[in-house]
């Protein structure tokens, strides 16, 4: 058995991996300048993801809840950043308030709707859709359909010299710095505090949870809005990279779906994973079959779910 | 699947519930009550007689009405509101009886319908579109077969990939699916004509009967909707129904029993495909066109809110909040601006999911039970009136230890 099923690990990996290197060689070989600002901005769009997608698992992964307003509370924290850099001149105080409205609102939602649906998933789920509907109509009403952008300060928004490709945004790099610091400070938030830890113990058993003190629902409000508040933050700060309109909800919900399904539902690094499958995925379909773009980022999800249901790093429910 | 596990379904649906219930009880009504109170129905053509039995007033009353309202209402009527709302139930329907019967809420049922409404623009007859996607001109009874049929290989595709996971990810999957494909149509300008889609996909003229017609057009749809409707009401009753429903109350219980609970899920996902493929074309005959705008997240959460403002417990429901959505969509002008439509209609969507989850037709049944028979009923919570057998166990929390 075990000779059979290196066999196959061998085989998968020969199957899906000498196409890459063939691709990778053949892309380097040609223009390697164009692969390599393909690469660039796939992992830095891979930083946007994670930072959209690792909300959005935290909620999920604690309260089983999916929060399919998610995308909806990161085009709320972006319109409000704007109005808040607008007014203040200070694109820093536009990431806090993006990610304190975003927080507010999220904590809110589970204080007052969901903590009274707790365990029936589909109908948190409906709700959260309903949510989406009416907030997404909401702000088209008081936003209208223009398309807003950021006023970042200069240093961090103009070109930088780059090895092979000359020059790049420094901004996208920033957003990968940004990436790395949240996911740090998610990993350290995790693994050293206390309420962290909580939060894992529920991840892993609930009831367990309760049953030894804890008040739960205090936990799930705290998970919640900070869940949401980084939806929020990521809507500044992807705003900043490309720029806010009606839609973009729609576009950042599916990639925190996507991102979520094959890199494991309810697993932080999993999201990293996924985020950085999805980014390169979608950078290299743009640069490389214009017009097919998202069917690779389709292809990934389908092999995913063929071969490891719950995502790559993700585990059976309990 | 075979017919020998046809016969076992229904061998177990009769001695389940012969043993099940305790004789004091009475029989609790309500879809999945009767489902397997009837599942012992031997042969199709006892179950027909069995139904003919069951026709009431209110039954002849209300084909009546479908049948004569053409020939009271203006135009409009008959197209915006009775052809919509009767395409767009239909529609509804494949995902009332996924979710409602199936435990399976699958977002993508209007991206099969939209994928059955391009195809039929592509092999049959539609406008130029933009950037070289053309269509092949054959005539319809060859693109509505083709169409309907890749529609459901991709539905049971779909209902291949979201069944390896179970309850809730079944949305999030299907979510996903359905916004691949509304971003696939939005980018592919060679196949899918980008951007613009494709224009002038009109219903046929067949035996000098102009199909694009408000008339003629409301008849077709109406024949499909009653066709579906009673197909989705005869096969819950079949084997195959029973057993569905079986998998949604239990499938580890289904599977212990020698069901394939895969298979039939997938099944059901290719029975709901056909459905939502024939509203899918009928749609794209009614707009007139198909873009990726047919199959944006919007229509597709459209398709959900109708399911779910009727009530997902019966196939009845689909086409009552088909009615009441078109209503909505048309004379929200009349209460606030219509570019607020979206507002109101999710607020509606909200109320009704808040506060009677088993939408309009659970409301109407808590109204008779509760006032107007002045009976006492547990108050409405959650998905179902306080009943297991309504709930999909699986999409619950809790469930016991040895449902896992």
């Amino acid at each position: 058995m075990n000779i059979s099923g290196r066999f196959w690990t061998w085989f998968w990996l020969a199957v899906i991996g000498l196409p890459l290197v063939v691709f990778v060689v053949w892309a380097n070989l040609t223009n390697p300048r164009q692969f390599v600002s393909t690469l660039l901005n796939g992992v830095t769009l891979a930083a946007l993801y994670f930072l959209v997608a690792s909300g959005f698992t935290l909620v999920f992964g604690l309260m089983r809840n999916v929060n399919l307003a998610h995308g909806s509370l990161f085009l709320l924290g972006a319109y409000i950043g704007w109005v808040v850099g607008d007014a203040t001149d200070n694109w820093f105080l536009a990431i806090a308030a993006g990610f304190a409205s975003a927080a507010l609102v999220g904590f809110l939602l589970q204080v007052s709707v969901f903590r009274f649906m707790q365990g029936q998933e589909l109908r948190q789920t409906m709700v959260t859709i309903g949510i989406s509907i009416v907030l997404a109509d909401l702000m088209l009403w008081c936003f209208g359909g223009e398309i807003y952008s950021f006023d970042p300060p200069r240093a961090i928004f103009q070109t930088m010299p780059m090895v092979v490709v000359g020059k790049y945004p420094a901004y996208r790099l920033v957003v990968l710095g940004i990436a790395i610091a949240v996911g740090l400070v998610l990993w350290l938030f995790l693994n050293r505090t206390k309420v962290g830890m909580m939060i894992r113990a529920g991840v892993d058993d609930r009831q367990m949870l309760a049953a030894s003190g804890v008040n739960v629902q205090r936990v799930f409000a705290i998970t919640f809005a900070i869940g949401a508040g980084l939806a929020g933050l990521a809507g500044v700060i992807g705003g900043t990279a490309l720029s806010i309109s009606p839609g973009e909800d729609t576009r950042y919900l599916m990639a925190s779906l996507v991102v979520v399904i094959v890199g494991g539902m309810g697993s932080i690094p999993g999201a990293a994973v996924g985020a950085l499958l999805i980014g390169l995925a979608e950078q290299f379909g743009l640069s490389y079959a214009p017009t097919y773009g998202v069917v690779f980022t389709f292809l990934i999800m389908v092999l995913v779910l063929a071969f490891r249901p719950t995502g790559i790093l993700g585990r059976r429910s309990t | 699947m075979s017919a020998a596990q046809w016969r076992r379904a229904m061998n177990s649906g009769a001695g389940r519930t012969a043993w099940s219930r305790p004789p004091s009880l009475p029989a609790r009504p309500g879809p999945a009550g009767s489902a397997i109170a009837t599942g012992t129905a031997a042969s199709p053509v006892q179950s027909i007689v069995g139904a003919l039995r069951t026709i009431g007033v209110r039954h002849v009353a209300v084909l009546l009405v479908v049948l004569v309202y053409p020939w009271v209402a203006t135009p409009f009527f008959i197209y915006q509101i009775g052809g919509q709302a009767l395409v767009l139930g239909l529609i509804a329907l494949s995902l009332t009886f996924l979710g409602g019967y199936g435990g399976m809420v699958s977002l993508a049922q209007m991206s099969i319908a939209g994928l059955a409404g391009y195809m039929v623009a592509i092999f049959g007859i539609a406008g130029e579109a933009q950037g070289g996607a053309s269509s092949l001109g054959w005539p319809w009874w060859i693109a509505v077969p083709i169409g309907v049929a890749i529609a459901t290989l991709f539905a049971t595709f779909v209902g291949w990939l979201s069944v390896r996971t179970e309850g809730i990810y079944t949305i999030m999957i299907t979510l996903a699916i359905g916004v691949s494909f509304y971003y696939l149509a939005q980018q592919n300008y060679s196949i899918f004509g980008g951007h613009q889609g494709f224009n002038q996909v009109h219903a046929p003229v067949v035996l000098d009967i102009d199909f694009s017609k408000p008339i003629p057009y409301y008849y077709l749809a109406l024949f499909w909707a009653l066709a579906g409707y009673f197909f989705v009401k005869y096969l819950l009753r079949a084997p195959f129904g029973v057993a569905l429903q079986g998998t949604r109350e239990n499938p580890r219980r289904m599977n212990a029993l020698g069901f394939d609970v895969t298979a039939h899920r997938v099944a059901a996902y290719a029975v709901a495909g056909v459905l939502a493929a024939i509203g899918g074309v009928l749609l794209t005959w009614y707009n007139g066109r198909i873009s990726p705008g047919s199959v944006g997240v919007g229509a597709m959460l459209n398709i959900l809110i109708i399911a779910v403002l009727g009530g997902m417990r019966h196939p009845l429901g689909a086409f009552i909040g088909a009615i009441l959505f078109v209503l909505v969509q048309n004379f929200a002008i009349d209460v606030i601006a219509r570019e607020r439509f979206n507002l109101v209609i999710g607020i509606v969507f909200l109320s009704i999911v808040l506060f009677s989850p088993d939408g309009l037709l659970g409301l109407w049944g808590y109204v008779r039970t509760r006032i107007l028979a002045g009976g006492v009923q547990p108050k409405i919570r959650g998905w179902g009136v306080g009943s297991t057998r309504r709930e999909p166990a699986r999409m619950r929390n809790g469930g016991t230890a040895a449902d896992r």
